[in-house]
């Protein structure tokens, strides 16, 4: 370590009067090298905290933001929802317990997910627009623990936030049992891993902040869409079932769903209809196989987003 | 940490015998963009505890080299060490040991001034035991130790200039880089930026390495370097510069200014002439021709006033152009550069 530190006499014959000698009388120069040499994983684990961390605090000083961000999915639920229900009346019979705000409330939630994860990601464009992200690109960590950071934060901040819709349950006829609850949540955070791995990959290629509408119009939007979040995926025209099927959200919304239908009591005729389940052809994906789906696809997500903030400079 | 003696015998051990140990040492530096060339390669060393300025126009190519000594750029060809690490390398080393404060804040709004340091804090892995003691003395030290629960962004852009010097010093660095430390700051401002700089020279052995294009503020450096259109013209102490220029000009005033002439004409081989009352000599050095006039003269001086040449004339001596000419010509050369341009803005 004391090869670390610049003896004070040492002061080059250059440095004439500017530099007078501190022989370590002064508080400040007392810790010379602060730093230890710990470990490279230790660092980076640092880093990943503390990036994860700010995002957290963002946040919670953010609280017009956590609002604003419920409007849309109460909107979806409740007036879209609310409105289509007489439309789709007649698929759901009367006093099945069941309406179409029920079929409609996992996917809002993915929507939640799916929003704020996008934004949280983005997020990197207005660092970068604001400097902030330089600060973190020239700290002696590994580009990958800045990635994990961000998306450990954006992903915890969009699970926060889509619990809060969780809240809803009731309103839409689904029952606050635990261990529901706590399934949502788990599937919830899997979707926020692999969209917010998803918007960090795609920002980490945006130089301005106006290229966030083109992720919108061009990513997100159809990502919604074609998710099944707002109609089943049954009996569907060939071209949109096979794009719906290469939608990687279509894997998070169809078990959160699944959950819900199994925890509402309801006819057989109304989970035919809305508690349908993703088919590949005639195959009917199991749970277990759509939820490893969206792992690997966050996992695909996350490399790539450490690929390309590598590259960022 | 572990090493408490004051005496670090391994700095010197691990020098060369004889030669100074560099902090920063370049040779041959070179940065394309494309078919521009910022930086035409350079070669300098900075000594450990000196202050070095890189003074030029906008766009000669001052922010590529730094960016290429802060690991942020690589260069084209050439090399650089800082701290004993190669910058193309050992990035890594580099970045641990060197503290840096930009042109643009990079700073977060969002967060208060004691959150931003510990973020630094922790991205740079200093111990967190000795992190809050040394968070309180850079913040003391900027004076904004008082305001550290405060969100940035509900400060002035001296105090965020400040914030960022006192972040850039958070992890003990070896080196600290100054982009541009006052740029874009009203005058009284850049004058307080200075004071806590050189406090900061006073209180810390710290090598620093800065840019600036305002001759008044390269005055501050140890050395300076002069750089035009990627290269550099001449590297020297300012008052050294200054000389090589032209002399300065000493007026006094004395108890007999006929007495005082001859003797100036007779002892120290001058030309003095008599003007309002008083004598005008032209030396060179005029900082040490005063001690040697009080000492040798031998008339009482009642008062003394040097007038020195200003770095605008070293600028134009070394380059045949003023600066501000230099800095018309290299944004014309950049303009020419839409790519070079965006590029930079990043």
């Amino acid at each position: 370590m004391s090869e670390l530190r610049q003896a004070p006499g040492e002061v080059g014959d250059d440095a004439g009067g500017g530099a007078p000698d501190a022989r370590g009388r002064h508080p400040l120069a007392a810790p010379a090298e602060v730093r230890v040499a710990g470990g490279r994983w230790r660092d980076d684990l640092r880093a990943v905290q503390v990036v994860w961390r700010r995002e957290l605090i963002r946040f919670g000083r953010n609280r017009l933001r956590i609002v604003t961000s419920l409007v849309q999915p109460v909107l979806f639920l409740f007036v879209l929802g609310t409105g289509l229900s007489s439309l789709v009346a007649k698929g759901v019979p009367a006093g099945s317990g069941v309406s179409f705000r029920t079929f409609m409330f996992p996917g809002v939630v993915a929507m939640t997910v799916l929003f704020t994860s996008i934004f949280s990601a983005v997020s990197i464009v207005w660092d970068r627009e604001f400097g902030f992200l330089r600060e973190m690109l020239v700290a002696p960590v590994r580009r990958g623990a800045l990635v994990a950071g961000k998306c450990a934060g954006g992903a915890t901040v969009a699970t926060l936030q889509a619990l809060i819709m969780l809240v809803l349950c009731g309103l839409v006829g689904v029952p606050y049992s635990p261990v529901l609850l706590l399934t949502l949540a788990g599937e919830m955070l899997l979707a926020a891993v692999a969209v917010t791995a998803l918007g960090t990959a795609l920002a980490s290629r945006m130089a301005q902040v106006e290229s966030f509408q083109v992720v919108m119009q061009f990513v997100v939007l159809p990502l919604f869409f074609l998710s099944g979040a707002l109609f089943p995926l049954r009996a569907l025209p060939a071209w949109l079932s096979v794009l719906t099927r290469l939608d990687p959200l279509a894997y998070i919304v169809d078990p959160m769903r699944r959950a819900v239908f199994a925890h509402v009591h309801t006819t057989p005729a109304v989970t035919r209809v809305f508690g349908a389940t993703m088919t590949w052809g005639s195959y009917h994906l199991p749970i277990w196989l759509e939820l490893l789906l969206t792992a690997a696809f966050a996992l695909l997500m996350l490399v790539l987003a450490v690929a390309n903030f590598s590259k960022s400079d | 940490m572990s090493d408490t003696s004051p005496h670090a015998p391994a700095a010197t051990a691990s020098s060369p015998a004889g030669e100074h140990a560099a902090t920063i040492s370049v040779r041959d530096l070179t940065r394309r963009f494309g078919e521009f060339e910022a930086v035409r390669g350079v070669t300098f060393d900075v000594a450990a505890g000196e202050t070095f300025g890189f003074l030029g126009p906008n766009g000669a190519g001052k922010s590529t080299t730094i960016s290429m000594l802060c690991t942020l750029l690589t260069p084209t060809s050439g090399r650089a060490s800082v701290a004993g690490y190669d910058v193309a390398t050992e990035r890594a080393e580099v970045r641990k040991r060197i503290g840096l404060v930009f042109q643009d804040t990079t700073l977060d709004d969002y967060l208060t001034a004691e959150e931003n340091l510990r973020f630094h804090a922790e991205l740079y892995g200093v111990p967190r035991h000795q992190a809050q003691q040394r968070l309180q003395a850079v913040l003391e030290m900027v004076g904004l130790w008082e305001r550290r629960t405060s969100l940035v962004k509900t400060f002035s852009g001296g105090m965020k200039r400040r914030l960022e010097i006192a972040r850039g010093l958070l992890h003990s660095p070896r080196v600290l880089f100054l982009d541009e430390p006052t740029v874009g700051l009203d005058p009284q401002t850049r004058s307080h930026i200075w004071s806590y700089i050189n406090e900061l020279r006073r209180r810390e052995a710290i090598t620093m390495f800065l840019t600036t294009h305002y001759m008044d503020e390269a005055e501050h450096c140890d050395r300076i370097a002069i750089i035009d259109e990627g290269r550099i013209v001449v590297v020297d102490t300012p008052e050294a510069l200054k000389a090589s220029v032209g002399r300065d000009r000493v007026q006094l005033h004395t108890a007999d200014n006929d007495e005082a002439a001859a003797r100036l004409r007779d002892r120290f081989g001058l030309e003095p002439t008599m003007s309002e009352g008083g004598i005008t000599v032209y030396v060179a050095g005029g900082e040490a021709f005063i001690p040697r006039l009080f000492a040798e003269l031998g008339v009482s001086i009642s008062s003394v006033n040097i007038a020195r040449p200003t770095l605008d004339d070293v600028f134009m001596n070394y380059t045949g152009r003023t600066i501000r000419d230099a800095e018309a010509s290299a944004s014309d050369r950049m303009a020419a550069m839409p790519w070079f341009r965006a590029q930079r803005r990043r």
